[in-house]
């Protein structure tokens, strides 16, 4: 009698979520795994006239839930996990953020979906097996991310892929139903728009296979290097390069920078309306590729061999690339080569001679 | 007659939180709080190199992570005898209040008020109302805050390129010189956030609020007065929220927007009467944590080993959250308890009549965004274009450091070693490490297991609303309590 009961309540709750929500044509779930949440707070940062759950209610998307934003707390919400997970409640899309933690020994110990008993990895693997896409908010979701730095004890890794190997908690042959596997909104954080635009194609079903890069990326904005864009490129073309925090110069030669080898259009998108990380004066760390978190030296130094970064444009010829350095470098303007080492551009003292331009 | 209740999962807390509560006679009669997610960045940090921790630590949250990098940059400045020069002071203080003055934004509008706005509170007068401004996700109010906040984060685009996880903040000072054009347009932003706050979430204007020193003149203030903050005063009210979440009334704040001795917001501990904080006093235990054993220890000697065997063999355990304790006494942290340390005269008052609750909490939350913003206005003007944002400095092969900073939701210290030019030992507590503490080795219970006692809790009730809003006003942030 009580199990009726309880079913009978969960039918209601369910129902009453699916009316109370605000309307939409695909229902979106959101979990958070073992992350920070910041994907979530970049995201709350989209810009626009009317906040971002306007934005993609407008799109056609119905958030079911998300766990730092909806209504639900305690059995409301397991309940309606477990509807989601058990077919009674369709849904469209998962997202989810954050890694997924196997430890200890394969366990998932390290997170239990508190008043569940239920290891998060579990919960995912069954919902994600209802959803028609699934998408990893973050390189945490995506690839293991911070998570998995250092000995990785918590048996970090991303839905389908742990780190560079393909294979993660889904493994590699996982398709949700849609027939696309995880699509990988990779970034630390992600950037609010590479997750309001992918979900908005979604809506559209405008969004194929063709779509995603070899590592599961949307390609809109992977297809670009941060190095596009930059406002320190005239430094970068004269090789006239910041030796400090603060620095106007370009930030590859010494202070770490990954700017040419990272694909993300942070420099032609700009962060927080005005902002990028080589914007803010700091290096790119290539946060949205997989393995970022152990660079194999330390993140604000750029490692060298016989005084030549090791990191250079992934898709140039090396040779090429130090002769045209070495030329550059001989050719900086005074100017170029001041305020590469000024924190604020030095008065230029002369002025243009007249005649034809 | 007596049942327990678990209580999970949370939602609009930051992170996982489940909290176990034993009920007699419809009253809570004591409750466990754990933290389910164990991510072990201490052990991480382990082996890298010094700087490595300003790329790691801000990764903990996403919420603090600013706060994060603050501590971080502050211990390894600590650890290299560095100051920093006044623009680069300026600039960690503008970047340090935006985040916690949009957390404070966030807290109010998206994980607390939205509990007014269930369906269990229709009976009440003012329920139609706060469902049409207030309820989660698609409450009138968002359309307004979102892109306020969306906005004001702008510093941030300025300052520190983005928002969460930015490089900026240095041991030296910050990474991003301002120009003068730069400078007029941040105080752009400035001014239409304060609009904002004026026009929507105080109805008055911030220096109208600031004057605001005792509870009749709240009142009489809130009296008829069409802004969010009065919405919230008329609900506080009806509910009794003063009478709700009283915790140890032991106050905790390491000190804001400054440096050493010398704060907006003084460091110190508040019972009654201010004491300076020292932080030789702070231990962390881990009786009743999912950590291997080991006596309570000043942070400095801290040691982070989950469990991985059997979790069966420490039955006591229920947390992966260490208890911290200082001068072995259960401390609140947070708006209120800065505030309080402050000094703010209506928030001493607001706590002389009903100790630590959850009226008071929100209220220090909403009176401190009042407080900042002008700071804020005025640091900004206070920049010099043209003199360094950053000193340069020598790490040391060998030294140890401390960083002691104000998140949003309160005192969060890093301590750190370095030896051979690598960190050897990382020790983290955060804000909710305190206020979500498990018992201790005597058995003494943290703050929100404290403040939860008491509470009434409904027949049909599964998670008892009062207790969810005992919870959220200390604004927890789980992802940073066990990191």
């Amino acid at each position: 009698m009580l199990l009726h009961f309880l079913v009978f309540l969960g039918v209601l709750v369910s129902w009453w979520f699916a009316v109370r929500s605000c309307g939409g044509r695909l229902k979106l779930l959101w979990l958070q795994a073992s992350g920070c949440g910041g994907c979530t707070q970049s995201l709350l940062g989209a810009e626009n006239r009317s906040g971002v759950f306007e934005q993609l209610a407008a799109s056609g998307i119905e958030l079911l839930f998300h766990p730092g934003v909806s209504e639900a707390s305690g059995d409301e919400l397991l309940t309606l996990l477990a509807d989601a997970a058990a077919g009674r409640l369709p849904f469209d899309i998962l997202c989810v953020e954050g890694a997924m933690l196997r430890g200890p020994n394969g366990s998932g110990r390290f997170h239990i979906l508190s008043g569940s008993g239920l290891p998060m990895i579990a919960w995912v693997q069954r919902l994600a097996a209802r959803a028609r896409y699934v998408v990893a908010v973050g390189t945490c979701t995506a690839y293991g991310g911070i998570n998995a730095a250092g000995d990785n004890v918590t048996e970090a890794c991303g839905l389908q892929f742990d780190g560079n190997e393909r294979g993660g908690l889904l493994g590699e042959d996982f398709r949700a139903a849609s027939g696309l596997p995880v699509i990988n909104i990779a970034g630390c954080p992600i950037h609010a728009e590479w997750v309001v635009d992918t979900l908005c194609s979604l809506t559209l079903g405008a969004f194929g296979e063709n779509d995603l890069d070899a590592l599961q990326r949307p390609r809109f904005y992977t297809e670009q290097l941060v190095h596009h864009g930059c406002p320190k490129n005239e430094f970068y073309e004269f090789k006239a390069s910041a030796l400090k925090p603060s620095d106007l110069g370009c930030l590859m030669e010494n202070m770490g920078c990954k700017g040419t080898q990272a694909h993300a259009d942070c420099n032609t998108r700009p962060w927080n309306g005005v902002g990028s990380c080589v914007r803010g004066g700091f290096p790119c760390i290539s946060c949205t590729e997989p393995g970022f978190e152990e660079p194999g030296h330390p993140f604000m130094e750029t490692p060298k061999i016989a005084g030549i970064p090791i990191g250079l444009p992934s898709d140039m010829p090396k040779a090429w690339f130090v002769a045209l350095a070495a030329l550059s470098k001989s050719a900086t303007p005074k100017r170029v080569r001041d305020n590469a080492v000024s924190d604020h551009p030095l008065p230029v003292s002369s002025l243009r001679k007249p005649g034809k331009k | 007659m007596s049942r327990r209740l678990t209580v999970g999962p949370f939602n609009r807390v930051e992170g996982d939180l489940e909290v176990t509560l034993d009920v007699v006679d419809g009253r809570v009669a004591s409750a466990q709080v754990s933290s389910s997610l164990y991510r072990g960045f201490e052990p991480m940090l382990a082996g890298k190199h010094p700087l490595d921790a300003l790329v790691i630590v801000p990764r903990i949250c996403g919420i603090c992570s600013v706060a994060q990098s603050a501590a971080a940059a502050a211990a390894l400045g600590d650890a290299a005898g560095l100051g920093m020069p006044p623009n680069g002071r300026l600039a960690q203080n503008l970047i340090l209040a935006c985040e916690n003055v949009a957390d404070h934004l966030t807290h109010f509008y998206l994980f607390f008020m939205p509990d007014f706005a269930r369906a269990a509170y229709r009976g009440r007068g003012w329920h139609a109302a706060v469902e049409r401004r207030f309820k989660a996700t698609c409450g009138d109010s968002l359309k307004e805050m979102l892109p306020a906040r969306a906005d004001f984060l702008r510093v941030l685009g300025y300052l520190a390129g983005k928002w969460p996880h930015s490089l900026a903040l240095q041991p030296g000072g910050t990474t991003r010189a301002l120009t003068p054009t730069e400078i007029v347009r941040l105080l752009g932003v400035l001014r239409e956030f304060r609009a904002f706050l004026e026009s929507t979430l105080f109805g008055d204007a911030l220096e109208n609020v600031n004057a605001l020193a005792e509870p009749a003149a709240l009142a009489a203030w809130a009296a008829g007065r069409q802004s969010d903050f009065a919405r919230f005063l008329h609900i506080a009210d009806d509910l009794g929220l003063a009478g709700m979440g009283r915790a140890t009334d032991v106050f905790l704040s390491h000190g804001a927007y400054g440096a050493g001795d010398d704060h907006l917001f003084a460091r110190g501990v508040f019972d009654g009467t201010r004491a300076a904080f020292d932080q030789l006093k702070v231990s962390e235990d881990v009786a009743h944590a999912w950590l291997l054993d080991s006596a309570p220890r000043h942070p400095s000697h801290g040691e982070t080993r989950p469990l991985t065997g059997e979790f069966s063999e420490k039955a006591d355990a229920y947390s992966w959250c260490k208890a911290p304790r200082y001068a072995g006494r259960v401390a609140e942290t947070g708006a209120l308890a800065r505030q309080v340390v402050a000094g703010h005269p209506l928030l001493r008052a607001l706590v002389a009549a009903d100790g630590g609750n959850v009226q008071a909490r929100v209220v220090a939350r909403l009176l401190e965004i009042a407080l900042v913003v002008p700071a804020m206005e005025k640091w900004v003007r206070a920049l010099t274009p043209g003199e360094s944002f950053c000193d340069q400095w020598q790490l040391p092969d060998a030294a140890s450091g401390i960083g002691l900073v104000e998140a949003a939701r309160g005192a969060l210290g890093h301590w750190l070693r370095i030896e051979r030019g690598k960190i050897v030992s990382y020790q983290i507590i955060a804000p909710t490490t305190w206020n979500f503490s498990p018992r201790d080795a005597a058995g003494v219970p943290g703050a929100l297991e404290q403040a939860l006692v008491g509470l009434p809790v409904g027949e049909a009730e599964s998670a008892p609303l009062a207790v969810q809003h005992v919870v959220r006003s200390f604004d927890p942030c789980m992802v940073c309590t066990v990191h």
